[in-house]
């Protein structure tokens, strides 16, 4: 039978096991969108490319599946490339699928021409150009399988139009014939696991720093096994948070730029780092190189290139985390490290979490919206201020429960991430924390949002500024205040309830906890703005390129360590 | 300072040359040379990359193993690498 290369790609993506596709429809992918609107995928308008591609995210964040994201050539497709940027820097697999001008009209400069795919290179774990239409039998699941194998990320296929209209010959029962790409085990290739285990075992000071590769292997459990039987204290990256419990006696809390003073301490002070699935960003490491001097590595990663990519390792194990946790654990001894444990609890005690007696404290406000919050709640945050609160204050008690931009740091990232996190799990409570500046960067998906009448609540922090700005001008350009003040800033709850969204103004108040506990009850979308003082701060900060035991701020004399 | 020749067998197909450049231009490696021809009778080709031999050799190796196109990479020491610098010989007329 007779096919064209939009329908033959609509069913090689249903055979993927896509059921929703976000994007907007324009010139160059109109076939594409034609035969979409014939399949059982469904189709999510969002106002905005950007939007589509955070969506596809959300999306993919919160069900650890791909997703993918449509948009035209031109303008569409550049739109996307913040999200795929993103998409990279924290490993998300998105598919991002662009229509283009006909094959023969490239490199004319046509109407809506842009090379995307030269674009995307740096920024896609891999990207193709179709050039025939055949290619597409096999470009599909490959780029899935691209897109979800070792260390995930997004992949993009742009599809001249010509090839979307072009028509291919395929048997009749060809696509009964297609299996979903299956993703390939990745196997600990390097199997000294009793050298790793000795130096956990021998270790006087041991402790785990795990990050977002435990949420993307699903091995929170074995990650709590690992430090129970061997009562190994574990710390979170940003990427990390959820993925071990905040209540437990172990966990020392997020080390880093914003991280607690208790913790980046105590970092300081261990004799052996069990590194798992983190990357040794330069919002963790501080300084890198006096970033845990006193201790060796054990740095496990499915990627091999970040072998001494930042900091040199003592023992790298290049494996998926399941496997290597697992064969580790076989000859981890019990050990109640009693003395260790003692000393990190002094720390803590020395060093307390910082609390504030205003009741619209940012610290207040998210801690009284995580008490009445479920742990199995969504919250996706902007960036800014707001996000280093709420990674801060708010306990995480599940994986995959914190979706915020880490790596690219994108404002704008919230509202079309819960939005994306709403439809991959819609029975869950999606919060979105955002800030004043971030929310406007992709407000237009309010309409979207509405339309869907999804169980999404998005809470506003204004202090009409560019909050982490304003406070590094404060703090390392002399309260040189430029360009990070709101001259005007409108009255978001209005903009909220004009897109037919039940909106609240948290100034107007009087009983804030009966308030938020009133808003936070709503099972359909809704929106509250919470004042918070523009003097309000991050605290505690590392200067960037200093250490991390040089914090400032938090109200405490910094403490000398060598 | 000391060099390496770097050969690579990739697919041979537009954009890979774009991928291999642009991954030493993000990077921030140095790419000192150049080299590059299609395979006789196949559809890979080969190329050869001249680069300085020192701590970032490893991370230039780790880095170029995940491009997608780059099917396997050799390290060529103690070869003669005058070619590098004398091309233009090759094309007077």
């Amino acid at each position: 039978m007779k096919i064209n290369g939009a329908e033959l790609t609509i069913r090689l993506l249903e055979k993927q096991g896509i059921r929703i596709i976000s994007g907007i429809p324009g010139g160059t992918n109109l076939p594409l969108y034609d035969a979409l609107s014939k399949s059982t995928i469904r189709h999510i308008l969002a106002r905005h490319e950007q939007g589509a591609g955070f969506i596809a995210q959300g999306l993919s964040r919160s069900t650890g599946k791909p997703a993918v994201c449509f948009a035209t050539s031109g303008p569409g497709a550049t739109n996307l490339v913040t999200a795929i940027a993103d998409a990279q820097m924290d490993s998300i697999p998105i598919i991002a699928i662009t229509g283009q001008i006909p094959s023969q009209l490239i490199g004319t400069d046509a109407f809506q021409e842009v090379d995307i795919y030269g674009i995307t290179i740096p920024i896609t774990k891999h990207n193709f150009l179709i050039k025939k239409v055949e290619e597409l039998i096999d470009v599909i699941p490959e780029a899935f399988s691209i897109s979800v194998s070792g260390r995930p990320g997004p992949v993009l296929i742009d599809i001249p139009k010509d090839i979307q209209t072009a028509e291919i010959e395929i048997s009749e029962n060809f696509f009964e014939k297609i299996e979903k790409t299956v993703t390939a085990k990745t196997l600990a290739l390097n199997t000294d696991f009793t050298a790793a285990a000795s130096m956990i075992n021998n270790a006087a000071k041991p402790l785990i720093i795990a990050g977002g590769g435990i949420i993307k292997s699903n091995t929170s459990d074995l990650l709590n096994e690992l430090s129970v039987k061997n009562s190994i204290p574990v710390a979170l990256t940003l990427m990390g948070l959820g993925s071990y419990s905040p209540d437990s006696n172990l966990y020392l809390g997020m080390p880093g730029m914003h991280g607690s003073r208790h913790t980046n301490y105590i970092l300081q002070e261990a004799d052996l780092i069990i590194a798992l699935g983190i990357r040794f960003d330069d919002r963790l490491t501080g300084k890198s190189d006096s970033f845990c001097k006193n201790a060796k590595i054990i740095h496990i990663d499915i990627d091999k290139s970040e072998l001494n990519k930042i900091k040199t390792s003592d023992l790298f194990i290049e494996g998926n985390l399941n496997e290597s946790l697992q064969h580790l654990l076989e000859y981890i001894e019990q050990n109640e490290r009693k003395e260790w444990i003692k000393h990190i609890e002094n720390i803590k005690h020395e060093y307390p979490e910082l609390t504030a007696k205003d009741q619209f404290s940012p610290y207040n406000i998210i801690s009284i919206i995580n008490n009445l919050t479920d742990s199995n709640a969504i919250i996706t945050t902007d960036v800014g201020q707001h996000q280093m609160w709420t990674a801060q204050y708010y306990k995480f008690r599940k994986p995959g429960t914190l979706l915020t931009s880490g790596g690219l740091g994108t404002m704008g990232f919230g509202l079309p991430a819960a939005i994306g996190a709403s439809l991959g799990k819609p029975d869950c409570q999606i919060l979105c924390i955002t800030g004043d500046g971030s929310f406007l960067m992709n407000i237009q998906e309010l309409a979207l949002l509405k339309e869907l009448n999804l169980n999404v609540k998005v809470i506003l922090f204004k202090n009409n500024s560019l909050g982490l700005v304003r406070q590094q001008q404060e703090l390392f350009y002399d309260k040189n205040y430029f360009a990070s003040r709101f001259e005007f800033n409108p009255e978001f709850h209005k903009i909220a309830s004009a897109f037919g969204i039940e909106s609240f103004n948290l100034a107007e108040s009087d009983d804030i906890i009966h308030d938020l506990k009133y808003f936070l009850n709503l099972k359909t979308p809704a929106f509250i703005e919470i004042p918070i003082a523009q003097s309000q701060n991050v605290f505690p900060i590392v200067p960037p390129g200093k250490s991390n035991y040089e914090m400032i701020g938090g109200g405490y004399h910094e403490k000398s360590c060598s | 300072m000391k060099k390496v020749v770097l050969e690579l067998k990739v697919n041979n197909h537009s954009g890979v040359m774009s991928h291999i450049t642009g991954l030493f231009s993000r990077r921030g490696f140095n790419l000192e040379g150049i080299l590059c021809g299609p395979e006789k009778n196949s559809s890979f080709s080969r190329i050869y990359l001249l680069v300085n031999n020192n701590d970032t050799l490893h991370q230039i190796q780790s880095q170029l193993a995940k491009l997608y196109d780059v099917l396997e990479i050799r390290i060529c020491k103690g070869n003669d690498f005058s070619v590098f610098f004398e091309i233009d010989k090759l094309f007077k007329s």
